[in-house]
């Protein structure tokens, strides 16, 4: 079945230059396989395709049930190039967390399945 | 045990923070972060009209606010509110709050070094995209390395009750009072990554104490009275991370990660003046209310290579909205946005770039934004960038026409036309670290 990773994780944004970062982070430890299962740097470009120009590089922190992403080319020039809104990226993984995910049926329960 | 409080996440943050870190309860140090990458070369313009300025202007009123505080409670600030002109900014102090002992931190401005160092041989080539430094050397605006931890815990050594220093490392300013307090060595690296993460957490003030998080972000009590961050720390490298009694927030495990993956890159190696901290061997508990306790932490070598912020002038940009109603809001937006694109064509105007939002639909998340087809109303944000100045004046005119002269229902335009502004770029690079010399000196 399939779930909005907002379900099962939470998200903090920010900027380096053009370059966008994402930390993606289990609510319950116990679902930090899912996440690096389903929320890969090839799926998360794809999901931001026509916004992210660069590469998506991933970052494992299985001692904080997070992952952390660097999107590349994604701010527009970035600082002060960009002419976005958002130039900082803040809200982009507000974003990401509507990405759907794939789990089985049963492997997500307890206290993780947030509303969304 | 020592408390080091964090008050300012950046030059602009709550001005009242500050005040209630040192009213609202026990702390030995008082960080404040004033810097980003732009700020210096903003700075440098002030000191270039008047030789007084270049530093951030809210720090000496507020350690004028605070001062009998500071004194009765002996808590000591550390501050990178220097600017290009930390002895400037410890005058005024000094002016504001005499009885105060103020040190500042000098070294790190190289504005004035840079062909120094490029005729003996170090390119500072731009570290995203390879480019030598010559290539804009005429449009440099300032220059400055990231300096670590160590020339401030000197400072504090010194006896100073306030310590200024320009473009150190946020980081820096809270694990300097734990070198100072606990005589951490410079080659203790499991201690410096203790410090340096400490500080990682909360350089951003309240982003670690409920700010900007997402986890149940409607249940955080009392975020009008929010209080910033406190690092307890050991002299093993143990810390907590809390914040005042009955002051508004929340301190959780959840909302530390939040904060740790914040502007991260690999989190292996993060890379400071002091030392390589890793984030992936962070053990996090909560210890109570409104307290996590952070262990377990290693720690590498200090890389060879100190960090340049150097800020050069790029071009100019403007930004231009005007507001569009139900019915079909977005459609006449667009329409809109058409029309100023032809007009600008038609006058053989270039570019860099021209990029429109539709605020309210997609200026946010852009193509995956939630749709909204039909909103009751749409913001038209186009922006241009370049090098030629009248160009984009000419774009600013562009706009407001539009209300009498494109699709109906055209307003927002009150404010008149968007001001043109100068974009100053950043350009980091790499310098030995043996080339920067730090000094320490009391500003009488």
């Amino acid at each position: 079945m399939k779930i909005p990773l907002s379900r099962i994780a939470h998200a903090r944004s920010g900027d380096k230059g053009d370059t966008s970062n994402i930390g993606i982070i289990a609510f319950d430890a116990g679902h930090y396989p899912i996440l690096v299962r389903e929320v890969t740097a090839e799926r998360v470009k794809h999901f931001f395709d026509g916004m992210v120009k660069g590469s998506v590089e991933r970052y494992e922190l299985p001692n904080l049930g997070a992952l952390n992403f660097l999107l590349h080319e994604a701010l527009g020039g970035g600082g002060t190039l960009s002419l976005r809104i958002d130039a900082q990226g803040k809200t982009l993984g507000a974003a990401l967390l509507r990405m759907e995910i794939e789990i089985a049926e049963g492997e997500v329960l307890g206290r993780s399945l947030h509303a969304v | 045990m020592i408390r080091i409080a964090n008050g300012q996440g950046f030059w602009g943050d709550w001005l009242e923070a500050p005040v209630r870190l040192v009213e609202q309860g026990p702390i030995d140090y008082l960080a404040l972060d004033y810097l980003a990458e732009i700020t210096m070369s903003i700075l440098q313009k002030q000191k270039e009209t008047d030789p007084h300025l270049g530093y951030a202007r809210d720090f000496p009123p507020l350690i004028a606010r605070i001062q009998r505080r500071l004194i009765e409670r002996d808590v000591k600030v550390i501050a990178n509110a220097g600017g290009v002109n930390p002895v400037a900014c410890a005058r005024e102090v000094r002016r504001l709050a005499p009885s105060l002992k103020v040190a500042v931190v000098l070294g790190d401005d190289v504005f004035g070094r840079l062909d120094e160092f490029l005729a003996a041989g170090h390119p500072m080539k731009n570290m995203d995209t390879g480019e030598p430094l010559s290539a804009i050397r005429d449009r440099i605006l300032s220059a400055n390395a990231y300096i670590g931890a160590f020339p401030l815990a000197e400072a504090l050594a010194a006896g100073a009750d306030v310590v200024i220093a320009g473009r150190c490392t946020d980081t820096a300013l809270s694990l300097a009072p734990m070198i100072h307090r606990f005589g951490w060595k410079p080659d203790e690296w499991d201690k410096l990554a203790a410090g340096t993460i400490a500080g990682h957490i909360v350089e951003c003030g309240a982003q670690c104490t409920g700010g900007n998080c997402q986890v149940d972000w409607r249940s955080i009590p009392d975020m009008a009275n929010i209080g910033y961050p406190i690092i307890e720390a050991d002299h093993d490298g143990r810390f907590s991370i809390t914040k005042h009694e009955g002051t508004g927030g929340r301190v959780s495990v959840d909302v530390i990660k939040e904060q740790l993956l914040y502007e991260l890159g690999d989190p292996k190696n993060y890379i400071t003046p002091d030392c390589v901290a890793d984030f992936t061997s962070i053990q996090l508990k909560d210890a109570g209310p409104d307290r996590v306790q952070v262990s377990g932490i290693r720690g590498g070598r200090r890389p060879e290579m100190l960090k340049l912020s150097i800020a050069y002038s790029y071009g100019w940009k403007a930004i231009g909205t005007l507001v569009y109603s139900a019915p079909q809001a977005l459609e006449k937006a667009r329409a809109a946005d058409r029309i100023v694109r032809e007009r600008l064509h038609q006058l053989g105007l270039k570019f860099e770039e021209i990029y429109t939002e539709f605020f309210g639909v997609n200026a946010c998340h852009g193509p995956v934004a939630v749709p909204n087809p039909d909103p009751a109303e749409v913001q038209l944000r186009i922006g241009v960038r370049g090098q030629d100045r009248p160009a984009v004046d000419r774009f600013t005119r562009e706009l407001i026409p539009l209300v009498l002269s494109g699709p109906p229902t055209g307003t927002g335009f009150g404010d008149g036309r968007p001001p043109v502004r100068e974009v100053v770029a950043y350009w980091p690079a790499l310098i030995p670290r043996e080339l920067i010399q730090t000094s320490v000196e009391v500003v009488e």
